[in-house]
């Protein structure tokens, strides 16, 4: 017979005991509210404003009409004006700008012969997402951008044919396949979620199961425990790496156009960071289902405000300046650089400082909190 | 500092003071322990004897107070302390997710013990595990688990034995084996303190000291305790029901503990508990005077303490 006094008395039970473990609780009841205002604010799956290159070689009325025409969409944001090719390539392929304008010479007097000038738009296409609503916005703009300059005798050239031609080029991933972007990103994801959930019960696991005071009661060091911690995830976390490596080639034919070995040491350096912050956290949580908690705390926002999920461009400056403290933003950035546009050391290192920055922040934290004694 | 390492003492603390949240656990505590003793930490529960044995080990900073640990300072050197003690745990703290061997493997290397695959085989023959070196410790019964425990901590040769309630659950044969590898081990030279409930425990050390509520209350030599308790103790053979209660009220008498049919009457008051113990004869009853047991001193210890619950 089911007993509605001791279910009662079950249901009691459980309320006092969830309401002892404060930081549970504060996290519970937390956690919602903090997620609502920060991904509710920070998402936006249609990105605004994106940083634009513009080579003009024609520096006329016309070519500036059009500059201010695709500002006009909202969509493009003019950051730089060169004059040189291979500075607008290299900005492309830093990640410097989402999308590069090659105003041709002559731009101006072609369109006024009705010679159909083409502008070349190249887009960094790594994130499909990223460019799609952009490049939409393109089409419409071959025949209203010159809508004011051409008048008079000029009138005629309006209307079909547009008087110019916009050729897009998405660069590193002609088709715009979403695979090409995902899937690289996931080794990051993957390597988020379980480095840091292995390591945030490495010592938690110790304390609740008593063994730490026999650990703690012999000559070894914390350096000697906390690296000995890592070490064993870390191999783990290689084996994940090569998972999806081989998956990615074999599966969904994922190019692979950089360096392996330099992607190969970051990846190290990548796995590194994430197994000292488990271990951060670690040795802050009191318990293991704390130490999960905040594993997956520190989770989510990392797959949504890294880029991952949603472009990171579209995201409001603070959240972005939230992302950027994030590993995997930057790993993220690593990954479609050097898999899919063969980036270089020279083009990613801007990645890799803030990845050791978080790196030994957050060692240094594990190892002020590791205590040496029982107090 | 050398000088003091050829010490005949293996423990000289004093003044230790220890409180964890504003509650004092350790109250000005001090004592000398000589080399190749056995010395007996007896108190209630709560009185301070973990903390204790956990300061001497460097598993917990004193809040006050100083002292050598084999001649090493109990606040700076603790690395080096670390290295001589072997510290067995009240409650089982090896691996039970590893096997008997992996966790002798993994103690013998933490303290770098020479030849470890040797030390391990022996120790895993002296147990009697070699058979069953693949099991996993923690499938191990309690008194199996106490003995791998000891093994574990003296594999390392530590000059002193901190042992904190390590016969708690344990069967009273396991429990005599125990006490008689203490011994064994004593007589090698290894100094060995050991908290205990178990007043036969007690009795089979040199010397005990008694803590009850963060303070030392006695210590010396079993019968220096009993001596200095200035307690007398009568029997009373086949007691009826409720004699026991009965005379719990009656002058002189501090307590009444009852084995069966025989009660142990004790009180401060000599003459007036004998007084007490002539009105009893006088009703036809055995009793006759007696030498107090441990037990009778220590329940009487606790009894004066503020805050005691005899």
């Amino acid at each position: 017979m089911f007993s509605v006094r001791r279910f009662a008395a079950v249901v009691v039970k459980e309320f006092v005991q969830m309401r002892r473990d404060r930081l549970t609780f504060a996290m519970m009841v937390g956690i919602p509210i903090v997620q609502l205002v920060l991904f509710g604010f920070a998402i936006n799956s249609d990105p605004k404003s994106l940083p634009t290159a513009v080579l003009a070689n024609d520096n006329s009325a016309f070519s500036r009409s059009l500059v201010r025409a695709m500002e006009n969409t909202g969509y493009f944001r003019v950051v730089a004006v060169v004059d040189k090719e291979a500075d607008i390539r290299q900005m492309l392929r830093e990640g410097a700008v989402q999308f590069a304008v090659t105003i041709p010479a002559d731009f101006s007097r072609d369109v006024q012969r009705g010679a159909r000038p083409r502008v070349l738009v190249e887009a960094d296409a790594t994130d499909p997402a990223a460019t799609s609503n952009a490049l939409g916005a393109l089409k419409e703009l071959q025949s209203l951008a010159l809508r004011h300059d051409l008048k008079g005798s000029l009138a005629a050239l309006q209307g079909a044919p547009p008087p110019f031609e916009i050729i897009i080029h998405r660069a590193y991933n002609p088709e715009g396949i979403t695979q090409y972007n995902i899937v690289p990103a996931l080794i990051g994801v993957i390597l988020t979620m379980t480095m840091v959930i292995m390591t945030a019960l490495a010592v938690t696991r110790e304390i609740e199961r008593g063994t730490m005071e026999n650990l703690l009661s012999m000559p070894v060091r914390p350096a000697e425990v906390l690296l000995g911690k890592i070490l064993p995830y870390s191999a783990v976390g290689g084996v994940q790496v090569v998972i999806v490596m081989a998956a990615a080639r074999l599966i969904f034919d994922v190019p692979f156009v950089g360096n392996l070995w330099l992607f190969g040491a970051l990846v190290v350096v990548f796995v590194m960071t994430n197994l000292a912050l488990g271990l951060m956290f670690s040795t802050v949580a009191r318990n293991q289902l704390q130490a999960m908690q905040m594993a997956i705390f520190f989770f989510l926002p990392s797959i949504l405000l890294s880029g991952f999920m949603f472009p990171y461009r579209g995201m409001p400056a603070w959240a972005q300046a939230l992302g950027e403290i994030l590993p995997l933003t930057h790993f993220l950035r690593i990954t479609r650089g050097i898999l899919l546009k063969g980036s270089g050391w020279r083009d990613i290192a801007p990645e890799v400082w803030p990845l050791l920055a978080f790196f030994a922040v957050v060692l240094l934290i594990a190892m002020r909190r590791y205590r040496q004694t029982l107090d | 500092m050398t000088a003091e390492h050829g010490t005949d003492l293996a423990i000289s603390v004093r003044g230790l003071s220890k409180s964890f949240d504003r509650k004092t656990v350790l109250q000005g505590f001090g004592i000398d322990v000589e080399r190749g003793a056995i010395y007996g930490f007896l108190g209630p529960n709560g009185s301070g004897k973990t903390t204790t044995i956990r300061m001497l080990c460097g598993l917990l900073r004193p809040d006050a107070g100083s002292g050598t640990c084999l001649g090493y300072d109990v606040i700076r050197e603790t690395a080096a302390i670390k290295r001589r003690v072997g510290y067995m745990t009240q409650r089982f703290s090896l691996y039970e997710d590893l096997s008997i061997r992996e966790n002798l493997d993994f103690v013998a290397r933490i303290y770098g013990v020479k030849k470890p695959r040797q030390v391990v085989r022996e120790t895993l023959d002296r147990l009697g595990l070699t058979s069953r070196q693949r099991q996993l410790a923690g499938h191990l019964s309690g008194g199996w688990k106490q003995r791998l425990a000891l093994a574990a901590s003296v594999m390392h040769k530590p000059e002193l034995l901190l042992l904190d309630e390590p016969t708690a659950g344990v069967d009273p044969s396991a429990r005599r084996e125990f006490w008689d590898n203490i011994h064994e081990l004593a007589e090698t030279g290894v100094t060995v303190l050991v908290s205990t409930h178990y007043m036969d425990e007690a009795e089979r050390c040199h010397r005990i000291a008694y803590l009850a509520y963060g303070h030392l209350l006695a210590r010396g030599t079993v019968a220096e305790v009993v001596a200095s308790s200035g307690l007398s103790t009568w029997v009373v053979e086949g007691a009826p029901n409720g004699l026991a209660v009965e005379m719990r009220g009656m002058p002189g008498v501090d307590s009444v503990a009852a084995f069966g049919r025989r009660l142990h009457v004790s009180g401060r008051d000599g003459a007036r508990l004998a007084g007490a113990m002539t009105a009893i004869q006088q009703r036809g009853l055995a009793a006759h005077e007696t030498v107090p047991s441990l037990e009778d001193v220590f329940i009487r210890l606790m009894s004066e303490q503020p805050g005691g619950n005899a």
